[in-house]
C-alpha cells in the first residue's frame, strides 16, 4: 500500500511540475466546453436570401416580409434580375433565391393557382433540405392566411381535419445545449483518460526509465495502479468541474441523482484507462501510442451517438455501437441528467461497463510484461 | 544539398520503419470516409415508437398502419394506459408516443375535428422536431385520404431547385472535411511531435552541432510529411470520386496546389508548436485541442457556421481549415478557377507566411 502511495506521489509531482500541462488539464477543457457548446448546433438560422420580385404587388411584398420575419432568413439583396441573384448564389453570398414571377397576385386570384420559385444552394445537403423545409412551410402559412382573408373563412368552417397537438418531453424549450453539453463532458473525460495514461507509460519506455522502474522492487500491479490512478482522479475531478461550469453557465438540468453519473464515470474511466494501458503495452513510442489511441477514439466518438443519433445508422453500424464504451456513457449521462433515470434504468448499462472494464484491463495486464 | 537529401532519407526511414503508424495513417482516411459515407447521418429511419390507442376503431388502426408503412417509424409496442408513457421514455426505448383519444373516427366525421397527440422524447431536440414533422406529414396525407381529395382555391405552389447537389448528398460536405482533417493531422500534429521527440530524447543537440543548418533540419523533417499527406489527399479524392461520385469540376492541378498551400500552413503551425514546447505530450495536447478540434468544429465541416454566435463566427476566420474547405468546395463542385478563389487563397497564403515567419523566429538553436 505504501509503495502505491509513493508512486502516486511521484506521478502527481510529475504531472503538476510540467508547467504547460496544468493549463491543458484545467483551462483548455473549460474553453472547449464553452466553445463546443455554442458551436455544436445543427439548428439553421440566419440563412441569407435574395428576393427577386417581378410582381411588386401587395401580396408578393407580404410574402417577402413573412419570410424575413420568421427569424430563419435574413435578406441579402432584393433585386429585379434573376441573373444577379444567381450570381449571389454562385458566390456563396446567398443561400436561397426566392423568385416571385410577374402577375403572381393576378394569377392567384384568376387561375386559383400561382407559382413561386426557390433556388437553394445545396452543397450542404442537410442544410439545403432544412432551408427548403422552412421556406415551404412559411409559404404554406402565408397561403392559408391569404386564402382565409380573400374568401373570408375562418378555421372552424374548414372541412373535417385531424387536430394534431404535440409536446416535447424532457426539453420543452428545445434547448440544444442541454443535449450537447453532457455529451461534450464525456469527450473531455475520455480524452484525459485514454490519451494521457497511455502516453505516460510509453514515455517511460521511450526515455528508457522503465528499465530503472523494472529493477526496483515495485510489483507489476503497483506500477500499473500508480500510473493509472492519478488520471482516474484527474478525470473525475474534471467531470465535477465541467458539470459545475455547465450548471453555472448553461443552467443544465440535473433531473436525476448526479451520483449515478459519477458512479458510472468511475467504471467507464476504468475501461478508458485500461484501453490506454493496453495500447501502451504494444507500442514503443509516444507518437505511435498517440496515433493508435486517436484512431480508436475518433471512431468511438463519431459512432457514439454524440452528434448524430445511433438510430439513424445502418444495422451493421448499430451492432458495432454495442461494443463502444463511449456510446454507453453518452447515453447514460443524458438519461440521468435530462430524464431523471435512476438505478433501475441504467443497471443494465452499468453491468456491461463493468464487464468491459474487466476484459480490457485483464487483457492489458496480461499483456504487460515487466521485462523489456 | 547532398546533406539535405541524406537527412530527408533518414527521416523517411524513421517513418517507414514504424509500420503501425503508417498503417493507421492510411487506414484512417479510409475508415473516416466509410463512416461518414455510410454510418453518420441525421436521417430518420425505423425509429421506434409506441402507440396508445384509446379509440381502437378502424381509423386509428389504419392511421397506425400508414405511419409504419412510411419506413420512418416502426411500432415497438402498444401501451394501454397513460401511466405507461413515462417509464418507456425514461428507459429510452421509444422516441415518440402517439396518443389516439377515444372515438377518433366518430369525432372526425361528426365533430369535424379529431384531436390526436404526439409526445416526443425531445432530449435530442433535433430528432424530436424531425420526428414530429415527419409524423405530421403522414397524418396530413391520411387526413386527405379520409376526406377524399379537395382542391383548394388560391394555391401557391413553391417550386424548388437544388443547385449543385440535386439529390442532397452529404458526400459533398464530408469529403472536403475529412481531407482537411487528415491533412491537418498529418502535417501539424505529426511534425510537431517528431521535432519535440528529438528534443525530448536529446538528439536535437546532436543535430544542432552537426554541419546542417537549422533550416535544413526543419525542412528535412517536414518534406517526407508533405509527400505523405499528398498521397493521402489523392487517396481521399480518389475514394470520393469513385465510390461516392464526388465530382472534380475544376482543374486538378489547381486543387493539388491548394492542397500544398494548406499543407504548408499546417506544417508551419506544427513547427510553431514544437518550438513552444519540450515534451511530446504537451505538443500532442496543444495540437489536438488547439488545431484539430477547431478544424472539426469551426470550419463549417460538421456544424453550420451561420448559426453560431457572432464571436465564434469571427473567430472562425483565423482557422485555416475554414478557408481551405471553401476553396475545396468551390473548385470541386462549382468548377471555380483561380479567379473565383483568389481571395481565400490569398488569406491562406498570408496565414502560412505569417506562421512560417513566427516559427522561424521562435526556433531556438540553443537548448537551455
Amino acid at each position: 500500500m505504501r509503495t502505491i502511495f509513493f508512486i502516486l506521489q511521484k506521478e502527481f509531482l510529475q504531472v503538476f511540475r510540467n508547467r504547460s500541462m496544468l493549463p491543458i488539464i484545467f483551462v483548455v477543457p473549460v474553453v472547449q466546453l464553452l466553445v463546443l457548446a455554442f458551436a455544436a448546433n445543427y439548428e439553421i438560422r440566419n440563412l441569407s436570401v435574395d428576393v427577386v420580385d417581378y410582381d411588386g404587388s401587395t401580396w408578393s411584398r407580404q410574402l417577402r416580409d413573412k419570410l424575413l420575419s420568421s427569424g430563419y432568413f435574413t435578406l441579402h439583396r432584393q433585386s429585379y434580375s434573376h441573373k444577379e441573384a444567381f450570381e449571389d448564389l454562385e458566390a456563396n453570398r446567398a443561400d436561397l433565391v426566392l423568385t416571385i414571377p410577374a402577375h403572381f397576385e393576378r394569377d392567384l386570384v384568376r387561375e386559383n393557382e400561382a407559382k413561386v420559385q426557390l433556388l437553394v444552394n445545396a452543397i450542404n445537403g442537410s442544410k439545403a433540405g432544412l432551408a427548403y423545409g422552412y421556406a415551404a412551410s412559411i409559404i404554406g402559412q402565408f397561403n392559408r392566411q391569404v386564402r382565409m382573408d380573400w374568401l373570408a373563412l375562418d378555421e372552424d368552417d374548414g372541412p373535417e381535419h385531424i387536430d394534431v397537438t404535440y409536446r416535447y418531453w424532457y426539453n420543452p424549450t428545445l434547448n440544444y445545449k442541454f443535449f450537447m453539453v453532457p455529451g461534450i463532458l464525456v469527450v473531455l473525460v475520455t480524452l484525459i483518460g485514454a490519451f494521457l495514461s497511455g502516453m505516460n507509460i510509453v514515455k517511460e519506455k521511450e526515455i528508457g526509465t522503465i528499465e530503472q522502474l523494472n529493477v526496483t522492487p515495485i510489483r507489476k500491479h503497483h506500477f500499473i495502479i500508480g500510473k493509472l490512478l492519478p488520471f482516474w482522479i484527474i478525470a473525475l475531478f474534471e467531470l465535477a468541474f465541467g458539470l459545475t461550469v455547465g450548471k453555472l453557465v448553461f443552467s443544465l438540468p440535473f433531473e436525476g441523482n448526479i451520483a449515478w453519473v459519477f458512479l458510472f464515470a468511475a467504471v467507464y474511466l476504468l475501461v478508458m484507462l485500461g484501453l490506454g494501458l493496453l495500447i501502451s503495452t504494444f507500442t514503443e513510442t509516444q507518437q505511435q501510442s498517440m496515433f493508435i489511441t486517436w484512431f480508436f477514439l475518433i471512431i468511438f466518438i463519431l459512432m457514439s451517438g454524440l452528434f448524430t443519433p445511433i438510430e439513424s445508422m445502418p444495422a451493421w453500424a448499430q451492432k458495432l455501437t454495442l461494443i463502444n464504451p463511449v456510446a454507453y456513457f453518452v447515453k447514460v449521462i443524458r438519461m440521468v441528467m435530462q430524464k431523471g433515470s435512476g438505478w433501475a434504468d441504467i443497471q443494465h448499462y452499468f453491468g456491461i461497463m463493468l464487464l468491459m472494464a474487466a476484459v480490457v484491463n485483464g487483457v492489458a495486464v496480461w499483456n504487460y510484461r515487466k521485462t523489456v | 544539398m547532398r546533406e539535405f537529401f541524406v537527412f530527408v532519407r533518414k527521416e523517411c526511414y524513421h517513418i517507414f520503419r514504424d509500420r503501425r503508424t503508417l498503417l493507421i495513417l492510411f487506414g484512417m482516411p479510409v475508415v473516416l470516409i466509410v463512416l461518414f459515407g455510410f454510418a453518420i447521418t441525421n436521417e430518420v429511419r425505423n425509429v421506434k415508437i409506441a402507440v396508445l390507442d384509446q379509440a381502437q376503431d378502424a381509423y386509428s388502426r389504419q392511421l397506425t398502419d400508414r405511419i409504419t408503412a412510411s419506413g420512418y417509424f416502426t411500432v415497438d409496442r402498444y401501451l394501454h394506459a397513460e401511466q405507461d408513457i413515462e417509464p418507456v421514455f425514461r428507459k429510452g426505448e421509444v422516441k415518440m408516443v402517439m396518443v389516439v383519444p377515444p372515438n377518433f373516427g366518430h369525432k372526425f366525421y361528426h365533430g369535424r375535428k379529431a384531436p390526436l397527440q404526439l409526445l416526443t422524447d425531445a432530449s435530442d431536440p433535433n430528432t424530436g422536431t424531425t420526428l414530429v414533422n415527419y409524423a405530421n406529414a403522414i397524418i396530413l396525407r391520411y387526413q386527405q385520404e379520409m376526406t377524399g381529395k379537395i382542391t383548394l382555391p388560391l394555391t401557391i405552389q413553391p417550386e424548388a431547385r437544388m443547385i449543385y447537389n440535386p439529390s442532397l448528398k452529404s458526400v459533398f460536405l464530408f469529403v472536403p472535411g475529412v481531407m482537411t482533417l487528415i491533412l491537418m493531422l498529418v502535417c501539424a500534429m505529426m511534425t510537431s511531435i517528431t521535432i519535440t521527440r528529438e528534443k525530448e530524447l536529446g538528439t536535437m543537440e546532436i543535430l544542432l552541432v552537426s554541419p546542417l543548418k537549422p533550416v535544413t533540419i526543419i525542412a528535412g523533417k517536414v518534406i517526407p510529411y508533405i509527400a505523405l499527406s499528398f498521397i493521402i489527399a489523392l487517396t481521399i479524392l480518389a475514394m470520393g470520386f469513385w465510390i461516392f461520385g464526388m465530382p472534380i469540376r475544376g482543374s486538378l492541378l489547381l486543387l493539388l496546389l491548394e492542397c500544398l498551400l494548406f499543407c504548408l500552413a499546417a506544417l508551419s503551425l506544427g513547427i510553431l508548436i514544437s518550438s513552444l514546447t519540450n515534451s511530446q505530450q504537451t505538443a500532442m495536447m496543444i495540437s489536438m485541442m488547439g488545431l484539430l478540434l477547431p478544424t472539426i468544429l469551426l470550419s463549417g465541416f460538421v456544424f453550420p457556421l451561420e448559426s453560431m454566435p457572432k464571436p465564434l463566427q469571427i473567430f472562425a476566420n483565423i482557422v485555416p481549415a475554414k478557408w481551405f474547405i471553401i476553396i475545396l468546395k468551390d473548385v470541386m463542385l462549382k468548377g471555380a478557377g483561380l479567379r473565383q478563389v483568389w481571395q481565400p487563397t490569398l488569406i491562406l497564403g498570408g496565414m502560412t507566411l505569417f506562421f512560417l515567419l513566427v516559427s522561424v523566429r521562435k526556433f531556438k538553436t540553443r537548448l537551455s
